[in-house]
């Protein structure tokens, strides 16, 4: 049974549990045996919660028992990403420096879930700080992809997006600053989705860029992402970047998959060199998938995205550099060298040193270089322009089409290791969806079968314009559908057994 | 644009206080300058004077609340994380000198 368990969507779990066909505890006590099985390979989780979920749980099975109404995920397990502070339980964000760290708050997110009576049984593995597109930089090891454990899960939410892979969890929460949900989903066969900046809180989030930063769901079907995003979205008056606007209706739209009519874009400057031949293969079927089932399909160019990937990593290094000033070594995290022979500010350079890891030390390094009086307008300042030049090229190209299509990521996942010591060639990974974090729209990556030659998942990636996060679970529930009935099964039932 | 040298590596580690290591200066002047001469192309639109720059994606200004008492967090809460602590205050290493 418990197997079964396992494998049940959220939104099925959901209405067992609120029929009273199964409890919260049960379900609970089956995704942690399963956690017990299995996160020894994959390294999904930094901390698992037990007690904690079981108490809420048991909550949730109390309410049914009198009768009380619940909600529509109530009793599901979510595996938070370890970026969301949650009180009394351990909070690093990947770093050494806040190992140890026990939150005396809780995000929003976190509280909207609690709220939700979502049973929050752990906390996800992620490159320190959400910086990497592999997982390798976090300082607690690598997660291990569930389609192959020598391969990366993505990053930096790879911890999320491994513990729905391996069905450790059904629902996961993640972060995309610059493609750290979708490149994660696209390269374990999951689904995950950005919304539009400002449509989730950012309250108790680690900051990483903020300007940037996006908190969204992460699932393995377009629905239960949906009933997730409608549970943490909406306007928060503790975050002063929160959208003061009713959350679009993405779980109507989930349920109502409709492509027909629909004009789909598709940029020429997401192809070319770099683009593995088996991703190429799979995103094109998918456009021809699109078209059969009603879509109208429009070739655009976006002669601006070829700038993206360089204005990002100047601009989110900046951001960040500024934003880990605040880890000081003075009101919480690490302190390293207080033996009465350093200043504070030596005690705060020689706990720095100590606590974050390269990738974290290159950022800020970077930042600051980008951010200096001689070099600020030639980097900084240019960056922010592209980031004016991207903008107008989607708002062009929402002008002729209701959604913009492409590759999640330009390859499948690569071997752990691969690139860990060559920065630019791991930060190539993130060349078609940073493009969305630059404008602040919203997009999702789901999945749209194997790379022929390695076997491994491929994402497509559905790009909406600010605010039409509707329009993305509509196309992705029709696609999802589709290729549902294709294959006869999900796509995830092909991954090895762990 | 130029390259970035050791000397410089070292200059940006002490203003972002990071106490590195000589070996990392090495091995991060070499990455340093990799990925800017990797992001160096954003460079041409510099003097671009018809393109505004965009800091942040949301046109908001300033977002104002009442300014009212509301909870917040306990003295103990807000200290609980503290690496040292006395008398309900956050205790730091020594600022200033001596003298």
């Amino acid at each position: 049974m418990a197997g079964e368990l396992i494998k049940l969507t959220a939104a099925e779990l959901a209405a067992g549990i609120a029929r009273g066909e199964l409890t919260a505890v049960e379900v609970t006590e089956a995704h942690l045996a399963r956690i017990e099985a299995v996160d020894e390979k994959v390294n999904a989780f930094l901390h698992v919660d037990r007690e904690g979920a079981l108490a809420q749980a048991r909550e949730v099975d109390a309410k049914r028992e009198r009768g009380e109404k619940l909600g529509p995920l109530a009793g599901v397990p979510l595996a938070l990403k370890d970026l969301f502070t949650t009180e009394g339980v351990p909070t690093t964000a990947g770093s050494k420096i806040l190992q140890g760290w026990v939150p005396p708050y809780d995000a929003t997110v976190t509280k909207r879930l609690k709220d939700a009576d979502v049973v929050i049984i752990g906390k996800t593995n992620m490159d320190e700080f959400a910086m990497g597109s592999s997982t390798e930089n976090s300082a607690y090891g690598p997660t291990g992809n569930p389609w192959d454990l020598t391969r990366i899960p993505g990053g930096s939410g790879g911890g999320s997006a491994a513990s729905l892979a391996a069905y450790e969890a059904p629902l996961a929460i993640g972060t995309d600053t610059g493609g750290s949900i979708r490149q994660p989903a696209a390269v374990t066969g999951t689904v995950g989705v950005k919304p539009t900046y400002g449509g989730v809180s950012r309250y108790g989030m680690v900051a990483f860029s903020s300007s940037l930063d996006q908190g969204g769901p992460c699932a393995r079907t377009v629905l239960d992402a949906a009933l997730l995003h409608s549970v943490i979205a909406g306007h928060d008056e503790k975050d002063s970047t929160s959208i003061a606007q009713p959350v679009p209706d993405v779980v109507e739209a989930a349920r109502n998959g409709e492509v027909k009519g629909l004009r789909v874009g598709v940029v020429k400057e997401f192809r070319g060199e770099g683009y593995q031949a088996g991703v190429m293969q799979r995103f094109d079927e998918s456009v021809a998938l699109l078209r059969e089932l009603g879509a109208e399909v429009v070739e655009l160019s976006c002669p601006s995205f070829t700038k993206a990937l360089a204005a990002y990593y100047l601009i989110a290094p900046s951001e960040c550099s500024s934003n880990l000033a605040r880890f000081d070594a003075m009101r919480y995290g690490m302190r390293t060298g207080d033996d009465g022979t350093h200043s504070a500010e030596e005690v705060t350079a020689l706990t720095r040193e100590a606590g974050f890891g390269d990738e974290v030390k290159r950022r800020v390094m970077l930042g600051t270089y980008a951010l200096s009086s001689g070099y600020y307008d030639a980097y900084y300042g240019s960056a922010q322009k592209v980031r004016t030049l991207i903008t107008r090229d989607f708002e062009k190209a929402f002008e002729q089409v209701d959604v913009v299509v492409s590759p999640t990521t330009p390859t499948t996942a690569f071997p752990i290791g691969e690139r860990a010591d060559d920065p630019v060639a791991m930060y190539l990974a993130d060349l078609c969806t940073i493009p969305s974090n630059l404008a602040g729209n919203s997009a999702m990556s789901i999945p749209c079968g194997l790379a022929p030659e390695d076997g491994l998942p491929v994402g497509l990636q559905i790009i909406a314009p600010a605010m039409a996060d509707d329009r993305l679970y509509r196309v992705g529930a029709a696609v999802e559908a589709a290729y549902q009935a294709r294959w006869g099964h999900p796509l995830l039932e092909e991954a090895p057994s762990l | 644009m130029p390259g970035i040298s050791r000397e410089e590596v070292a200059h940006l580690a002490k203003l972002a206080r990071l106490e590195l290591k000589d070996e990392e200066l090495d091995h991060f002047a070499g990455q340093l300058d990799d990925i800017i001469g990797a992001v160096a192309a954003v460079s041409e639109v510099a003097d671009d004077a018809a393109v505004p720059p965009t800091s942040h994606p949301l046109p908001l200004t300033n977002v104002m609340r009442q300014d009212e008492v509301r909870p917040s967090l306990t003295p103990q809460q807000a200290l609980s994380g503290a690496p040292a602590r006395e008398q309900q205050r956050f205790k730091v290493p020594q600022i200033l000198g001596e003298e």
